[in-house]
């Protein structure tokens, strides 16, 4: 398959510059080392450090950092724990495969089951309820569990990038679906369909991390770090590639870049970001089992990165609280029973009538209303 | 030097097979074939779901991921039918019509209008398919339906060589899977139909170039994939139950399937599904918590030696 109508279909044609080929990205690689990234026409933080990216402040920024700081303080429990770190964490995993798709053009439904696996080994090595668990102290159980996802996300990766674009959905989803069936059957290591109880964060500082401040506080570090690891990343010579790699595979390959081990490498961050929301995940639901990897989930975090839009990081943040507080929020409304069916049917309405989830229509709105018409504006940041 | 290498390769993966079936063959000979009619029968099952899968997948490059949900309609659509008239052709018939149509509405109210855009497409079939699901879900509730076999199916036949007796309706899943192995292969080989599919699996543009309808042959393809998913679901009904979460299953063995064999290929189902059927069996009869892993292991090892299946073509 030629990568023309795969870029399309991820980008809805909105990305005026790159979609003329690869040419754009590989001169931004020049561009990048001068200090001038600009590749997706939004201003962003410069490789060369983070000390350029204090000029690209604005007032949004701000105005964002300050609530979600303040937030834990003035809402309910509830809301900081259920709502706003649960959204934090999913945006995480969800973030992960925004990277995956957004940037690299495989779109894995996979990208659960790789957390599922670090929510299992921390589960597995270090202390629950089952007899199963290895008892391992916090400090080496986290760092094994992401170590071990990551390295099945490399091999998941290394594998599906046998073959391309739309058969990479087929077989991530395939790998999902048999981690489900093998956690569900298999009672010697995976506790079989109980899974793992009681599995909580360490009690450190005198803090406990389960309570909903700190396990929130505990969040935003985390799905902050990503976020910025994937901003930065997407700029540095290697994010420039593989985004060379998603629009024209075989020009960047005809111009001596490793195609194959871009998109692996791609694979392996991406894991390791799910496998960090997929520690906090386990900790959050204080369990494991094979419901948490089922194949709902999987596309749940499809849903989640397509509703806010792929095109920019903050999306998965966006889709992941859109779909928690519809979670919370909508059974009040209908049937507890029904929310599959309000979720799919808003996946839906995002997929045909709005390819680039949120972002997208936001993006859309503000050509129509906003001050320039001429030019279709950079994906907003909140 | 070619033929080496395959020599090696059907000894590396012929040797331990013969090995195996020859020491189960002396350990517990009923056993053994008990488990090959098995693997066989649930195989025809699955070449039935994923041809259907693989036939719309080969043409349009749509990966159609609602293709369980409609394999449980046409499940239930089928269940319903039965319980009202008593007649099981009926049912078979009401299950690929149900289906049928259902695809031919997603085909042309939907997919129509994305053509092109894989992605697109293959997220609004899992859109379908959560949708599609809660509704059968809401409708058939969570309990589980199991269908009766026809009289004339009902009961074991005895006196057969070997294994003694074995369910006559589970031998009948053989024939229908062989019946449709050829319909599906006198259909593409045979008739002017088959033709505009083969070429459009080929090349599309040319097809419709040379004056050919496309988006009829889309649409009659498409319907003939989704009514192979519902005839599924009716035969599948009586010897698997129907619950939500078939779906999934189902779905996972069409792709496997179709991941094994080659994408696109209707022989290459066939052999996918052997694969799968056999590996699954066997592997439930002989170690019952490592049958997963050794699917799985097949599908790695396919892919990583035959990224496009074993009978694959570059796309």
């Amino acid at each position: 398959m030629s990568a023309a109508p795969w870029r399309r279909s991820m980008n809805g044609g909105l990305r005026g510059p790159t979609a003329a080929g690869a040419a754009p990205p590989l001169a931004a690689v020049v561009v990048t080392s001068q200090g001038k990234p600009d590749v997706r026409g939004a201003a962003g933080d410069a490789p060369a450090g983070f000390r350029r990216s204090w000029q690209h402040l604005r007032a949004h920024h701000v105005l964002v950092g300050v609530l979600l700081l303040v937030l834990p303080f003035v809402a309910t429990p509830f809301m900081t724990f259920q709502v706003a770190a649960q959204s934090l964490v999913l945006g995480l995993i969800a973030l992960s495969l925004t990277f995956l798709g957004g940037y690299g053009g495989m779109v894995s439904l996979a990208q659960m089951s790789v957390a599922g696996m670090a929510g299992y080994a921390v589960a597995i090595l270090g202390v629950s309820s089952t007899e199963v668990s290895l008892g391992w102290p916090w400090w080496l159980a986290v760092p094994f569990a992401v170590l071990i996802a990551t390295a099945c996300a490399t091999v998941i990766g290394w594998l599906s990038v046998r073959t391309e674009g739309i058969y990479t959905i087929m077989i991530t989803l395939a790998f999902g679906v048999a981690f489900y069936y093998l956690v569900l059957q298999n009672y010697t290591v995976f506790n079989g369909f109980q899974g793992f109880q009681k599995v909580y964060p360490p009690q450190l500082l005198g803090i406990d991390w389960r309570d909903p401040r700190p396990f929130y506080f505990l969040s935003l570090f985390w799905a902050l770090a990503g976020y910025l690891a994937v901003k930065w990343l997407v700029r540095t010579p290697f994010g420039v590639a593989l985004q060379g790699v998603r629009d024209n595979p075989r020009r960047m390959a005809a111009l001596g870049f490793h195609v194959v081990a871009h998109r692996v490498a791609a694979y392996a961050v991406a894991g390791a970001i799910a496998a960090v929301g997929g520690v906090l995940l386990v900790w959050y639901n204080g369990l494991i089992s094979p419901g948490s990897v089922n194949t709902g989930w999987q596309i749940n975090i499809l849903v989640i990165a397509v509703l806010g839009g792929m095109r920019h990081p903050i999306g998965a943040f966006l889709g992941a609280a859109v779909f928690v507080l519809l979670q919370t929020f909508a059974i009040d409304v209908i049937d507890r029973e029904r929310f599959n069916l309000v979720i799919g049917v808003v996946f839906l309405a995002i997929v045909l009538f709005s390819p680039d989830g949120l972002l997208g229509l936001w993006a859309k709105l503000r050509s129509r209303f906003g001050p320039n018409r001429t030019v279709i504006p950079p994906p907003t940041r909140h | 030097m070619r033929w080496d290498a395959r020599a090696w390769a059907w000894l590396l993966i012929g040797g331990p097979i013969a090995l195996f079936s020859l020491w189960a063959i002396v350990d517990n000979t009923r056993l053994y074939f008990v488990t090959l009619l098995n693997g066989l029968t649930l195989a025809s099952l699955y070449f039935i779901v994923a041809s259907g899968f693989t036939l719309v997948f080969g043409l349009m490059r749509n990966v159609n991921l609602a293709h369980g949900s409609l394999y449980l309609l046409g499940g239930y659509v089928g269940f319903y039918v039965a319980e009202r008239t008593g007649w099981w052709v009926l049912a078979i018939a009401a299950g690929f019509l149900a289906a049928a149509i259902a695809g031919l509405l997603i085909q042309v109210l939907i997919l129509r209008r994305m053509q092109g855009e894989d992605l697109r497409q293959t997220m609004v079939t899992i859109g379908l398919s959560i949708v599609i699901a809660d509704l059968l879900l809401w409708a058939f509730t969570a309990q589980v339906h199991q269908m009766e076999a026809p009289q004339w199916l009902q009961g074991p036949i005895r006196n057969l060589p070997l294994i003694k007796a074995y369910s006559a309706y589970r031998l009948s899943l053989l024939v229908f899977g062989v019946a449709i192995g050829v319909f599906l292969w006198w259909l593409l080989t045979r008739t002017t139909v088959g033709a505009m599919i083969r070429a459009g699996v080929d090349d599309r543009q040319m097809l419709a170039a040379s004056g050919v309808n496309v988006n009829l042959v889309f649409a009659v393809t498409f319907m003939l994939g989704a009514g192979l998913a519902g005839l599924g679901g009716v035969i599948g009904a009586v010897e698997l139950s129907m619950v939500p979460g078939e779906d999934t299953r189902l779905l996972l063995a069409s792709l496997i399937v179709v991941i094994v064999g080659g994408m696109g290929s209707v022989v290459g189902a066939a052999l996918g599904a052997v694969i799968l059927g056999l590996a699954e069996t066997y592997g439930l009869a002989y170690a019952p918590t490592y049958s997963v892993v050794f699917t799985f292991v097949i599908l790695i090892l396919v892919l990583a030696f035959r990224p496009r299946g074993i009978l694959g073509r570059p796309a």
